[in-house]
């Protein structure tokens, strides 16, 4: 990988928008394009990048990130198998423009990235029937890291003791609630 | 033995490495005598991590999504500050209108010059030329309306008059045997054609020869009631008269045979015609076809129009043309021999007593 792929894949990891930004500005007219020649629209093509983008993330952050190839191809090759997928859902027709850009295999990563949206579904699933404040109790302690005394004085609990029984209470609903729906 | 909870907070200090080291120590001991804590440390320590990952994906989402509103924004916002590309987008937005608006503004006007008659005035101004032949439906009009109003008085019943297309010229013998000559224009488009003499005969004839070039018509006169004449007391002029030769002319402007006199005033006609004369000479509608005399009873050509809006611009075909029309009528096809007389009966003579001459060889051609 060239150091311009390095540092974009570096950005991707810790969500940086400058880099996010001078993705869309280097890739997205290339989706764009074989979308549109493909039976599809402007609007199409915006959800499909972004889901290339994600599934991009997904690999990153599953750790030891390693392309045989280039960025640009990589991507490519995703959002083409992604709006495969779209279009053969709908049954509509799709004449790839396949000398346009060189496409890789790509199929283990979207098998990956389906399956942790999966597992996170779940998470979300659960966090939505946990309700407030226990879900942002949860969130600021494991997340945001906040002290026990912080939440404890942001959420009006009379001590910190109280607020630490609080949170193991929510925890543990929360890890019913996500354990169960498994 | 720890309770849930407290196990909980400790394993959450562990995982986040707030231990120091112979806490951490302790802890570790404790998991590895104790399988169940160890067991649920594991588990807690995935499910955190589950957690995490979902947070950190909802965050790198959000920032996406921002991201991919700033980029497909900029198009519009962009578009919007320039000036001179908004003239050519406004350009190219109402191209097809303007076009579409364009073409129908040019049928829309040039049809309604057309439907207004426009150029049909156009083509009158234009060829200032007016052929003077007599129409008389205006005429026929008035006396129908007179009869109509005779009628109411008398309570009669009358029949309504019957001819439709009607116009009067003048017409001259050429050749004692009844054939007479008068212009192409008066007899075009006619069913039939007749002549009245000056004693109000009317005799039936046959148009035998046109000549749509010169603007002249050879008529032959097929009435059984037409007994040939004497020959023609004027002889035609073949070369070309002087400006301000001294001519005259008899015609049936209205149904009396009408005098008119004046002078040669150009060699050439309307809109330089060699074939013809311009004279300066009152005549009217119905002047058609009748003879240009000079003093010396020689006829040097034939009354055919004058130019309307200018004083004193009458226009006559030249004798010479009229001959050369004669000459190319084919001879064979006539009923009887056409002899053009060559001796004047006429020079010397008072110009009233010419006319008295002349007029028993001048028709009112009436054509329906």
């Amino acid at each position: 990988m060239s150091d311009a792929d390095l540092k974009t894949v570096d950005g991707i990891a810790c969500g940086d928008a400058a880099v996010l930004e001078s993705l869309y500005h280097d890739y997205f007219p290339m989706v764009l394009h074989m979308v549109i020649q493909n039976n599809g629209t402007e609007e199409e093509a915006k959800d499909i990048f972004q889901e290339a983008v994600i599934v991009l993330y997904d690999k990153i952050k599953q750790g030891n990130f390693e392309l045989s190839s280039k960025l640009k191809t990589y991507i490519y090759s995703v959002c083409r198998r992604l709006w495969l997928k779209q279009l053969g859902s709908q049954e509509r027709a799709f004449q790839d423009v396949s000398s346009y850009e060189e496409v890789i295999p790509v199929e283990d990563d979207l098998a990956k990235h389906r399956e942790t949206e999966v597992q996170l579904s779940l998470m979300e699933q659960a966090l939505d029937k946990l309700g407030e404040p226990c879900r942002t109790i949860i969130h600021d302690f494991y997340i945001m890291n906040l002290s026990m005394q912080e939440i404890c004085e942001k959420f009006g609990y009379t001590s910190a003791d109280n607020a630490k029984n609080q949170k193991y209470k929510c925890l543990q609903r929360l890890k019913r609630l996500f354990f169960s729906t498994r | 033995m720890m309770n849930e909870q407290d196990f909980i907070v400790q394993a959450d200090r562990f995982l986040n490495g707030e231990m120091d080291s112979s806490e951490r120590i302790a802890f570790e001991r404790y998991c590895e005598g104790n399988p169940a804590a160890a067991e649920q440390l594991a588990t807690h320590r995935l499910f955190l991590q589950q957690l995490k990952h979902h947070a950190d994906r909802a965050a790198f989402k959000s920032t996406l999504a921002v991201v991919a509103d700033r980029y497909h924004r900029p198009d519009t916002t962009v578009a919007e500050g320039r000036w001179e590309p908004m003239l050519v987008a406004l350009w190219n937005r109402f191209k097809v209108n303007s076009l579409v608006a364009a073409s129908v503004a040019i049928v829309a006007v040039f049809s309604t010059l057309w439907l207004s008659g426009y150029y049909k005035t156009i083509e009158k101004t234009t060829t200032n030329y007016s052929a003077l032949r007599r129409d008389m439906n205006t005429v026929k009009q008035n006396v129908n309306a007179q009869n109509a109003v005779i009628r109411n008085i008398n309570n009669e019943k009358q029949k309504e008059g019957q001819s439709e297309g009607h116009f009067g010229a003048t017409g001259f013998i050429i050749s004692p045997n009844g054939y007479v000559v008068t212009n192409y224009h008066v007899v075009k488009d006619a069913d039939s054609v007749h002549l009245q003499n000056t004693k109000g005969e009317s005799l039936r004839a046959d148009v035998i020869y046109i000549d749509p070039t010169n603007d002249l018509a050879m008529l032959h006169i097929s009435d059984s009631a037409f007994s040939p004449l004497k020959t023609t007391p004027y002889t035609f002029k073949e070369a070309d008269s002087d400006l301000g030769e001294d001519v005259y002319t008899i015609g049936f402007p209205r149904d009396e045979v009408v005098y008119g006199q004046g002078y040669l005033s150009s060699r050439t006609g309307y809109a330089g015609d060699t074939t013809a004369y311009q004279l300066s000479i009152p005549v009217n509608p119905g002047n058609s076809g009748g003879p240009v005399i000079d003093s010396r009873g020689q006829v040097i050509g034939i009354i055919s129009g004058k130019q309307t809006g200018i004083d004193g611009a009458s226009f006559a075909i030249k004798a010479e043309a009229l001959l050369k029309s004669i000459s190319a009528i084919p001879m064979d096809s006539l009923a009887s021999k056409l002899t053009i007389n060559r001796k004047n009966s006429l020079n010397g003579l008072k110009r009233t007593d010419q006319i008295k001459k002349i007029q028993e060889y001048v028709y009112l051609v009436k054509v329906y």
